[in-house]
């Protein structure tokens, strides 16, 4: 008799539960006005779109948006990987290129967002005898921070920079690989490396780094960050609509403050 | 396919196994003896393996960063736990004690006291019990925490890529490149790095279990009349 009875209680909890979910769920459908976006992006604008999302979450109340910064080939992968995302911003053409060719993208959606550049940096408060990219092959750096190449776009610029200079090997041999330009960023603000490349943007975030020298010109191509609304978005429209914004005066006006340059149409 | 992620793991494993193995037992030892302040340090000691590898990361960099104490020492002699292979070690080694710790611990705790007693009515020293007594009856439970400290020294993740970072041929374990593969969207290095830790985990496991076995045999074979 005990067991039925505790048969019996559990199932009325387990039926209760399930009728209150579903309540939720109906309640929820009435709100459909409610927009969840998730846009996946390049770590170097962490700042830029964190300022950006409360802009156009003050104008557009009903739009709720989730951002996720992270290395351009990381969030590649978690997009091939199925990742529920809506928007895919990349610091490098080539995730997007991989992403369009694999039929992950909508194609005519891809726009080309912004422009960057990298830089040579070292830590603010040490004493550094370095005065350019040339440098980092001399005994002046003993570590340089950079980021892993194969994923971390900041890091396949950096390598092209010193492939031009022809001194990729020497750099190579003391070079500490991070996963994303801001922990390279991270790295030099604490010391822990003597120099290393970040985008420009990236530098002019921080008091902790001194910007020493741009990428000679022509030692590494367009530094392009293309954006683009992910095919299996289920929320195409409002994607579309973010995409316009980031376009917007408002958005450029943001864009230019923390030193990307805007790509016009 | 590059060699040096095996080899860099084994040499960190087996090093860091070493340490472990040492220090394990005579921190189970210590505390075992302890008269106050047993629950303090043995809280202490099990810390790293019940905080987030990345929490237990942060604070190697705080002790051995190059802001710290230790760190501006190292540097006098040009030398450096973070981003080093002896970084490797180190964060290997700071997780793998707590298992290595407390099974010691358990298998002490465990024991037979009057073993000890009796060998003390016989007047041997306590040096003479801790080598010749103790640890022989121990030995299973010692054989044990070695495995589970060498299993876990070989998949560390979270706090060498944070305290020895991601260099190839220096740091980078089986673990960061089939992280750094995955990341880079390079499946088939990932997928053969995978299995090659696989195989080393299984092999090392089964072989550790049959000679404990055999251990155990003669261990309990040695005590029938």
């Amino acid at each position: 008799m005990k067991k039925i009875t505790a048969l019996l209680l559990t199932l009325c909890v387990a039926l209760s539960l399930f009728t209150a979910c579903s309540k939720k769920q109906a309640q929820e459908t009435k709100k459909a006005e409610q927009v969840k976006l998730t846009i996946l992006a390049a770590a170097s604008m962490t700042d830029v779109l964190t300022e950006l999302q409360k802009d156009y979450e003050t104008a557009n109340q009903n739009v709720e948006l989730t951002i996720s910064f992270a290395s351009s080939g990381a969030l590649q992968t978690q997009i091939e990987q199925g990742a529920p995302a809506d928007i895919f911003i990349s610091a490098a053409t080539k995730q997007m290129t991989v992403l369009k060719d694999k039929k992950l993208m909508v194609d005519d959606s891809i726009i080309q967002l912004l422009k960057n550049k990298v830089v040579l940096i070292v830590p603010a408060n040490g004493e550094t005898k370095i005065t350019s990219f040339e440098d980092t092959a001399t005994d002046k750096a003993k570590k340089v921070a950079l980021g892993e190449p194969a994923s971390v776009p900041a890091g396949q610029y950096a390598e092209d920079v010193f492939t031009s200079l022809n001194i990729l090997d020497k750099v190579k041999a003391k070079a500490v690989y991070g996963e994303n330009v801001r922990t390279v960023l991270t790295w030099i603000e604490n010391g822990e490396a003597d120099c290393g490349v970040v985008y420009a943007t990236d530098a002019a975030t921080t008091t902790k780094v001194k910007d020493i020298c741009e990428a000679p010109v022509g030692s590494c191509k367009d530094i392009i960050y293309p954006a683009g609304i992910i095919k299996a978005s289920k929320n195409q429209d409002a994607s579309q609509a973010f995409l316009k914004f980031l376009q917007s005066d408002t958005a450029t006006q943001k864009f230019e403050k923390y030193g990307f340059t805007v790509i016009k149409k | 396919m590059d060699k040096a992620p095996l080899i860099i793991s084994l040499k960190t494993a087996l090093v860091s196994t070493f340490f472990t193995f040492f220090l394990g037992i005579y921190a189970a030892k210590f505390v075992v003896n302890l008269k106050r302040g047993k629950g303090l340090l043995d809280a202490i000691f099990t810390l790293p393996m019940v905080l987030p590898p990345t929490v237990t990361g942060f604070f190697l960099l705080l002790i051995f960063g190059h802001k710290s104490l230790i760190g501006q020492l190292l540097k006098t002699f040009d030398r450096s736990i973070v981003f080093s292979w002896e970084g490797t070690v180190v964060a290997s080694t700071v997780v793998a004690f707590p298992l290595m710790y407390r099974t010691a611990r358990g298998a002490f705790d465990q024991m037979d006291h009057n073993i000890i007693y009796a060998a003390r009515t016989l007047g041997l020293t306590e040096h003479h019990i801790f080598y010749k007594v103790i640890l022989p009856n121990c030995w299973p439970g010692i054989i044990a925490g070695t495995i589970l400290a060498f299993a876990r020294s070989l998949g560390e993740f979270g706090a060498t890529i944070m305290i020895a970072g991601n260099i190839p041929n220096k740091t980078q374990t089986i673990s960061i490149a089939v992280y750094t593969a995955v990341q880079a969207g390079n499946y088939d290095l990932a997928y053969k790095w995978v299995i090659v830790i696989v195989i080393i985990s299984f092999v090392s496991i089964a072989a550790m279990n049959l000679w404990n076995t055999k251990q155990s045999r003669i261990v309990t074979n040695k005590g029938g009349i």
